[in-house]
């Protein structure tokens, strides 16, 4: 197990890189702590892969280096850095008993026997498959077969750490949820470093210690799930974590007031005069819908009722706008206004989240 | 899955119902036909019944033939898998030099029968032949006229060289589908080389190394032209399989009767083997699927 | 005008893949087939769509038999889980190549392509080949030639299956309102309870060649007729425990107990089945009829505004869901509540005997 350090780390696929747009990977500074669970998590091209790729060896970045521990591993062949990964689809040596699939990478390393039947025995417990131990893998369900796939990944006690490439992609959403529960139980008990790139916000948060959202070959918020959903540092990771996604309306702000299109909206702290293009953002989470004079007036176009709640979905000033109330809060038949929880409104300028000078308070930590 | 049905469609099968007809039924039956009775010219026939069949699987010369035949398949196969499988593992995987590979292994396959033969038959002269100028004069006095050894290896070099490009191609057809994350992950587990052969490479080219198997034993089992063309079927019958001995029977001596009760059997021993290796192959395919 | 299944079965090698089936769509409205994957969605659809001749049953199109029609000469769209598009072919032509094989007019044609464009966002695109486009680009290319068909029937086999979770989100919310506008009817297949409560409309859920339930999705969501039905249409799944009724006390796991008010306080005596969904449990009573569990807290997941707690009650795995972030000790023992009126309570054979009477209020 090992810390992981990218140091100054860029990579474009061209040879001659000009301009920063040349780069699929822009300049990262990191350092990964020992034993924590990361996800990657992005749209599809965001330059998640490629910084995997980075990492389990299979790229030499362009620039900067690559460090486990203490080691330079900037040019070290995957076999070298002692790492684990699950891929997409399932990989699994058909011909083998699943005892055996598991029992490979031990045996490879020259584990004694002993040892790797130990082992086994307790990995397939983990995953559920003590019974099918000596069937032939082929001819199982992908199911069964990512969770082979799972098990040889977690196999390993010595791994500097466990790479996990969109592993779910193909399993059923009831079988996600056991699949990700014991991979989270997996790493309570045996504190591997794991990284998991995925661009289901759900699986990202439910799974990692800390999230690195990546957005055009940047890394635009490192946090905790927490930090992510109160308080995003780009307007992207107010999109992208959220379903739906954070409210972003234009607005003026001074002091602790903002306007939009002339309504007055309070904020949870003081800013000072800010330049760009400024919005405000807030979760559709932290919305009430009111009839009255006080809020932003909106057009309630829809609402949907998702069961443990309702998304509302309605218009201000022709964009959209969303709030979320929870399953038997009632909506006033007559609601035509939107009032936002002040200490839950953050300000961006050009996409970047601005700090207030003083908030009024912290905020309460129970949601909606 | 079956689909609405559609009666009409039948009407397409039919042109081809004609030709098949035309092309393979009628001839067979016309083989039936002499199989079953003896003729003296003159277009006059008498029913033998069965006696034919009888004498050919009785017959020592067929015995022997049968023998030669297998025996010859037998070792092609045994050459031309391992080989092909070696060759595409060392083809380069894509780019420029892949392309040229593809092209240059492609060319025996190009080659008309007769021609390989003759190609062959040339090669090996001591007089004006390269092979076997050479090795007359490491001092093997090559001579596949007289030798039957000489003969016999002659005869599946010629085949290895002719058809080991078909195995090779298939195999890599059969590697080119891997996908990359089995290697990626064969090298975290620390396997080696010969275990991703055994465990990944092996396993899923199983397919088309069947299909490879079965069209070389099918291809070698009749074969006919390039042993022709060499040697002859000789010398004496060293190297007269079963299809050069049938002709010998048909055409050489006009046994029309034991030569059509012959073919017969022979074409029912090709069909056995092809439905056995189909039944095979589909009874993988379902292991295979879910 | 409807599109009306009856006794439709269909059966592959002996093995039932569908048990004979009566349903009856609408025109006009969103349907949706919700089961995990082999529950029978994509054959039910096949056959909807004529793709397959059922093994028994009939299948009439606004009051017509169309048993055993081929797809060709039946009014029917379909749109799949990978993109299908004409790779050599631009967007405009690939959304127009429907209209060209129904001989449309030049003029009628170009006016069709651009409607179904705007409608999709594509507009700008409608001279790009499908493969330059994004993926979400290219299922709304698909979506849009299966769209100007005008299509009575149009049929959606998990579509956003192979998208981004951010584009799915928009799609999904762009997919009610552009079946709003073609008055057709609309079957959609998916794995996903979520999805299916997003698309509003109807829902049939189905498990291993059965429809469990069809109706109206929020009322077969906080209604559903039996615990196969729940189990289906719940993610994270529904958790069930084992109950019995005595009197007026219901007894449940390592000799807990308490009184059966409610739904519980009007059913016979006996062994139940209860269950509830993962939202509606607490860490603090919210009421006076709470219930009280005591559970092994297994693992936590934080979503950032949600809570995760998998929990293990007397050998039930049990999911809550608790809003906001609560840091909580892995391994240790914790109580959960759980407000009566959530509970459904099921028969023995699976059916639901008392539904949970927040439900009936709701």
């Amino acid at each position: 197990m090992a810390q992981i350090t990218l140091d100054n780390l860029a990579h474009s696929y061209l040879p001659n890189p000009k301009g920063e747009e040349d780069y699929a990977l822009k300049q990262l500074d990191h350092v990964w702590g020992d034993g924590e669970a990361y996800a990657l998590l992005g749209a599809s091209g965001c330059g998640k892969s490629t910084l995997l790729n980075i990492i389990s060896g299979l790229l030499v970045p362009s620039r900067g280096r690559i460090l486990f521990g203490d080691r330079d591993v900037t040019h070290q062949d995957t076999v070298e850095r002692n790492i684990a990964q699950v891929f997409q689809f399932p990989v699994v040596y058909d011909t083998m008993t699943v005892g055996d699939n598991l029992a490979f990478p031990l045996r490879n390393r020259g584990m004694d026997a002993a040892y790797v039947a130990a082992r086994v025995q307790k990995i397939a417990a983990m995953i559920g498959m003590e019974e099918v131990l000596n069937r032939k893998a082929r001819g199982l369900t992908a199911d069964a077969k990512q969770k082979i796939s799972l098990g040889r990944g977690m196999v390993r006690e010595d791994v500097n750490a466990i790479l996990f490439d969109e592993p779910l992609t193909v399993i059923d959403p009831h079988m996600k949820w056991e699949l990700r529960t014991q991979l989270k139980a997996l790493h309570n008990e045996f504190g591997h470093t794991m990284i998991y790139v995925t661009h289901d916000q759900t699986e990202a948060l439910t799974f990692a210690d800390k999230v690195v959202v990546m957005h055009d070959g940047r890394v635009v918020q490192l946090g905790t799930p927490e930090e992510l959903f109160d308080t995003p540092e780009h307007t992207f990771v107010g999109y992208f974590i959220g379903s739906p996604g954070m409210n972003l309306i234009e607005a003026e702000v001074a002091g602790n007031l903002a306007r939009c299109a002339g309504h007055a909206v309070r904020l949870g702290g003081t800013y000072k005069a800010l330049q760009g293009r400024v919005q405000i953002g807030v979760r559709p989470e932290f919305v009430q819908l009111v009839s009255g004079e006080e809020g932003l007036p909106v057009t309630i176009k829809r609402v949907e009722d998702v069961g443990r709640h309702q998304i509302v979905r309605a218009e201000f000033q022709g964009r959209a706008i969303n709030a979320v109330q929870l399953e038997g809060t009632p909506i006033p038949a007559d609601a035509n206004r939107m009032i936002f929880a002040p200490e839950r409104i953050n300000v961006y300028a050009d996409d970047w989240r601005v700090a207030p000078l003083q908030s009024v308070a912290t905020p309460q930590r129970e949601a909606v | 899955m079956d689909k609405v049905q559609n009666n009409k469609a039948w009407f397409l099968v039919l042109p081809v119902l004609v030709l098949v007809a035309f092309s393979a039924v009628i001839p067979l039956m016309t083989v039936v036909n002499y199989s079953v009775q003896d003729t003296f010219g003159n277009n006059v026939f008498f029913w033998e019944g069965l006696g034919w069949f009888q004498e050919v699987l009785t017959s020592e010369r067929v015995h022997a033939a049968l023998g030669r035949q297998l025996a010859f398949s037998g070792i092609i196969l045994a050459i031309q898998i391992p080989l092909g499988i070696a060759i595409a593992i060392c083809m380069p995987k894509r780019g420029f030099w892949a392309s040229v590979c593809l092209v240059l292994m492609a060319l025996p396959l190009l080659i008309p029968w007769n021609v390989v033969g003759t190609i062959w038959q040339i090669l090996g002269r001591t007089d004006i032949g390269l092979v076997g100028y050479a090795l007359d004069k490491v001092g093997i006095s090559w001579n596949y006229a007289r030798n039957p050894v000489h003969a016999w290896v002659t005869v599946v070099i010629m085949d290895v060289w002719h058809w080991t490009s078909l195995v090779a191609l298939l195999a890599y057809a059969g590697l080119q589908s891997i996908p990359q994350a089995y290697y990626q992950a064969a090298k975290i587990d620390q396997a080696s080389r010969w275990k991703v052969f055994r465990y990944i490479e092996l396993p899923k080219m199983q397919g088309v190394l069947l299909i490879a198997i079965l069209l070389r034993f099918m291809d070698s089992f009749m074969i006919y032209t390039e042993p022709f063309v060499v040697t002859g079927g000789g010398p004496g019958s060293a190297t007269s399989f079963l299809s050069i001995d049938l002709v010998k029977m048909a055409l050489g001596q006009f046994d029309l009767g034991p030569a059509a009760a012959f073919s017969i059997m022979y074409f029912l021993v090709i069909l056995l083997v092809s439905w056995v290796f189909y039944t095979v192959m589909t009874n993988l395919d379902k292991a295979e699927g879910r | 005008m409807s599109l009306r299944l009856e006794g439709v079965s269909k059966i592959v090698e002996g093995q039932s893949h569908i048990y004979p089936t009566d349903l009856t769509l609408e025109r006009g409205t969103m349907n949706v087939l919700l089961g995990p994957t082999l529950s029978g969605k994509t054959t039910l659809m096949r056959l909807m769509a004529g793709l397959d001749a059922p093994a028994t049953g009939r299948i009439w199109w606004e009051g017509r038999d169309v048993t055993g029609m081929r797809v060709q000469d039946r009014k029917v769209a379909m749109v799949y889980q990978q993109f299908i598009n004409y790779p050599s072919m631009t967007v405009y032509d690939n959304i127009a190549s429907p209209l060209k094989l129904m001989g449309v007019s030049r003029a009628d044609m170009d006016r069709k392509v651009r409607e179904a464009a705007d409608l999709m966002q594509l507009t700008p695109m409608l001279d790009r080949k499908p493969l330059e486009l994004s993926g979400g680009q290219q299922q709304r290319c698909a979506l849009a030639r299966a769209l100007v068909k005008g299509a009575g029937l149009v049929l959606l086999d998990e579509p956003l299956a192979n998208l981004d979770y951010k584009l799915r989100e928009e799609l999904r919310a762009e997919i009610p309102r552009i079946f709003e506008e073609s008055g057709a009817i609309f079957v959609y297949a998916t794995t996903e309870p979520e999805e299916a409560l997003l698309l509003g409309g109807n829902v049939a859920t189905m498990w291993e060649g059965r429809i469990t339930q069809f109706g109206p999705t929020p009322k077969v969501y906080r209604t559903p007729k039996d615990a196969t039905t729940a189990r289906v249409f719940s993610d994270p799944p529904m958790n069930f425990t084992r109950i019995e009724k005595a009197g007026n006390k219901i007894s449940f796991g390592e000799g807990q107990t308490a009184p059966a008010s409610g739904a519980l306080a009007a059913l016979p005596d006996g062994v139940y089945t209860a269950g509830f969904r993962p939202d509606h449990l607490h860490l603090a009573s919210k009421g006076n009829d709470g219930l009280r569990f005591r559970c092994m807290l297994h693992v936590t997941e934080i979503t950032g505004s949600e809570t995760f707690v998998h929990l293990n009650h007397a050998g039930d795995k049990w999911v809550g869901l608790l809003h906001g972030v609560h840091h909580l000790a892995y391994g240790a023992p914790i109580d959960v509540w759980l407000d009566a009126a959530h509970v459904y309570v099921f028969g023995q054979n699976g059916d639901l005997v008392a539904p949970a009477s927040f439900a009936q209020a709701a």
